[in-house]
């Protein structure tokens, strides 16, 4: 059962078509890779998703009902989560008041216990190591912000989490790090969209990738019966050209 | 042994606890560039023991009673500016719109004969429109809130002169409540060490319910030791203060109103939705904005306190000097308000401060004040020691703040 379905989504800017006919389907407990090389439209659908800019045309149908997103507040309420590539952190504030941000218990009176108590609840749900949770984000690795950037979407108990570019500025251990959280909330039955150009990564933790090429799908692949070369063909295009189109015609060459 | 609380069980954590621990954790952020009120207490130390042996009587506690007075108008300003500079943002024309609410206090009190409190409304309203328009301002068309404030400060300043009129000066009746508040109000004795007991008092219980609280979620919290060790402490400090300025005329009303507010603003920045955001939008605007925050409405809201603070304190050093005239609020008003918010630890980068900073900021900037005109040293020798003043603590800030850089603090 998917949780989430897209149908023949379409956004054009100006004379630009970013998507045409885009679908794309995500299970809970499934992790689906969208990739794509630079201007496949992976942005626009994240924004489409995440409520910055509504489609022109298509159908998003979100557990089972067809739903608007029009707004990043609507997005939030029907229950997905996105987690920006900048992360959008404030590095002067200590963890618990960023994951709580915009959401914090008790507006007139801070409930600082609670809010410790359910930092430390999100926290461990993802395994994290954050060894204190009152210092300011500024003193966190890029690894332990991406945690908590991921834990904050986790706040209003989503169904599907978007990832953009989730490992671009990871080290190596970070990047694993990261993988591990993924894995995490997979387990714990969301479903997780992850924009990503690393294919390794794809590889470690996607069931399913969907490649975007030129604002369409080119094709969506289970990851175990996939290779690594084909994924990038499917992203480059490379089997897209005037003499696989003639193979496929079934001519003689 | 206790089982280990939620907040301590990564092994990386070194226990800290009890006093020593306290001290270690101060020492390590001061070296992180996280310098908290140490430079201001370190710097008023400085300052009152050279002004205390160039002139004996700076100390005293006349000259002290004195001081407090005279701090609560700018203190007042300063707190404003204290906001503004949380989000990042200045105003510079606090000292015309102080000076503009002393003038229409005073026109409307005295000239036209209305009730004290109505001309009092009628001068903080204003104040809380002028911040409104530069709120506007700052949203809609996205100038600069330096250049919409600096020409604030001409216009306002124009505004004062005109609706002074003529005369130029306009007298407050000495026997008005105002006056009185200002000059001969002072809290009794037994009230005021009445005031330092529930201060005391009030420290500890919200300390220990905290505490407890915190034991039953099982998260770390402080012992009751130390709760009662921080308590006995202020007791014993602010016991001291009352005593000592007791020595003379003791705590004027005007000052316990300016700590009043400082305490609001404290509350109001620390424990509320509202001052999350305030220390949100001056960390990262974008943040905060995608965050679901209403940054617009957080700007205009800061604009407005600025202006109301400006304004209430316009009135305050109206009242104080028993007269609105055209160099009210002129002068080094601006300066001294935006100098003490600095001095007291808010940063001119946005997102670090507190309202306690205002008033520790505002008593340096007094002290050095009061003790030049102690030593009768022309007002030009003060403009450039306040200058010099102000100069080292921004310098203070932008050293600590690469220190935080560095030590991954910022």
């Amino acid at each position: 059962m998917d949780v989430l379905s897209l149908r023949g989504i379409s956004k054009t800017f100006g004379a630009v078509a970013a998507l045409t006919d885009v679908d794309l389907d995500v299970a809970a407990g499934q992790v689906v890779a969208v990739v794509g090389d630079n201007g496949a439209g992976k942005s626009t659908l994240v924004k489409i998703l995440s409520g910055v800019h509504p489609q022109d045309s298509g159908t998003i149908t979100f557990e089972g009902r067809e739903v608007e997103i029009p707004t990043p507040a609507a997005a939030h309420k029907l229950g997905i989560a996105t987690v920006f590539q900048d992360l959008a952190l404030c590095e002067n504030l200590n963890v618990i008041q960023n994951l709580f941000l915009g959401q914090e218990i008790r507006p007139l009176r801070l409930n600082d216990v609670a809010m410790e108590t359910r930092s430390w609840e999100l926290l461990r749900q993802l395994s994290a190591k954050i060894p204190s949770v009152r210092v300011p984000v500024a003193a966190l690795s890029g690894g332990q912000r991406q945690t908590v950037a991921i834990a904050r979407s986790l706040l209003g108990d989503p169904k599907v989490i978007i990832l953009d570019e989730p490992t671009a500025a990871l080290g190596v251990a970070q990047t694993a790090e990261v993988l591990n959280l993924v894995e995490r909330l997979r387990e714990n039955g969301l479903g997780v969209i992850m924009i990503s150009h690393n294919m390794a990564d794809v590889k470690a933790v996607a069931d399913k990738v969907a490649v975007l090429r030129l604002g369409r799908n080119n094709g969506v692949f289970d990851v175990d019966a996939v290779s690594t070369e084909d994924i990038i063909a499917a992203i480059t295009g490379a089997t897209d050209n005037v003499v696989s189109r003639r193979a496929q015609r079934g001519t003689p060459s | 042994m206790t089982a280990v609380t939620t907040d301590r069980q990564d092994e990386r954590l070194q226990e800290r606890d009890g006093l020593r621990g306290a001290l270690a954790d101060v020492v390590e952020r001061a070296r992180g560039g996280d310098l908290g009120v140490i430079p201001v207490v370190v710097g008023l130390v400085v300052i009152w023991t050279v002004l205390q042996i160039l002139n004996p009587i700076f100390l005293s506690s006349a000259n002290l009673v004195n001081l407090t007075l005279e701090s609560a108008a700018v203190g007042v300003i300063a707190l404003g500016i204290v906001c503004v500079l949380l989000v990042g943002q200045i105003d510079l024309s606090v000292g015309s719109v102080s000076g503009l609410s002393g003038a229409v206090l005073a026109v409307l009190f005295v000239s036209e004969g209305l009730p004290a409190w109505l001309a009092v409304a009628a001068a903080v309203i204003m104040g809380a429109v002028i911040g409104w328009v530069y709120g506007q301002l700052f949203n809609r068309f996205g100038v600069p809130s330096f250049v919409i404030t600096l020409a604030g400060l001409l216009a306002f300043l124009g505004l004062q002169l005109y609706v002074l009129g003529t005369k130029g000066s306009i007298n407050l009746p000495f026997d008005s409540g105002l006056v009185n508040f200002a000059q001969l109000d002072f809290v009794p004795a037994w009230l005021s060490y009445t005031f330092a007991v529930i201060a005391a008092v009030w420290l500890f219980a919200s300390g220990y319910l905290h505490a407890r609280e915190r034991r039953r979620a099982g998260l770390s919290a402080r012992s009751v030791s130390a709760l009662a060790v921080r308590s006995a402490a202020l007791l014993a400090v602010l016991a001291f203060v009352v005593w000592y300025l007791g020595q003379t005329r003791g705590v004027g009303w005007m000052f316990v109103f300016f700590v009043a507010l400082v305490l609001i603003m404290h509350y109001l920045l620390s424990r509320t939705k509202w001052g999350r955001a305030v220390y949100a939008v001056g960390g990262n605007v974008e943040a905060a904005r995608r965050a679901g925050i209403n940054v617009k409405a957080i700007y205009t809201s800061v604009f407005v306190l600025c202006s109301t603070f400006a304004a209430v304190g316009g009135i305050l050093a109206a009242a104080r000097l028993a007269a609105a005239n055209q160099s009210s609020g002129g002068g080094d008003v601006n300066l001294n308000a935006i100098a003490a918010a600095v001095i007291g630890g808010t940063s001119l980068f946005g997102g670090r401060g507190t309202a306690f900073g205002a008033l520790l900021g505002i008593i340096v900037i007094q002290s050095i004040s009061s003790g030049l005109t102690l030593l009768n040293l022309d007002s030009s020798i003060r403009f450039v020691v306040t200058g010099a003043v102000l100069l080292l603590a921004v310098i203070v800030d932008s050293v600590s703040r690469r220190s935080r850089t560095s030590h991954g603090r910022a």
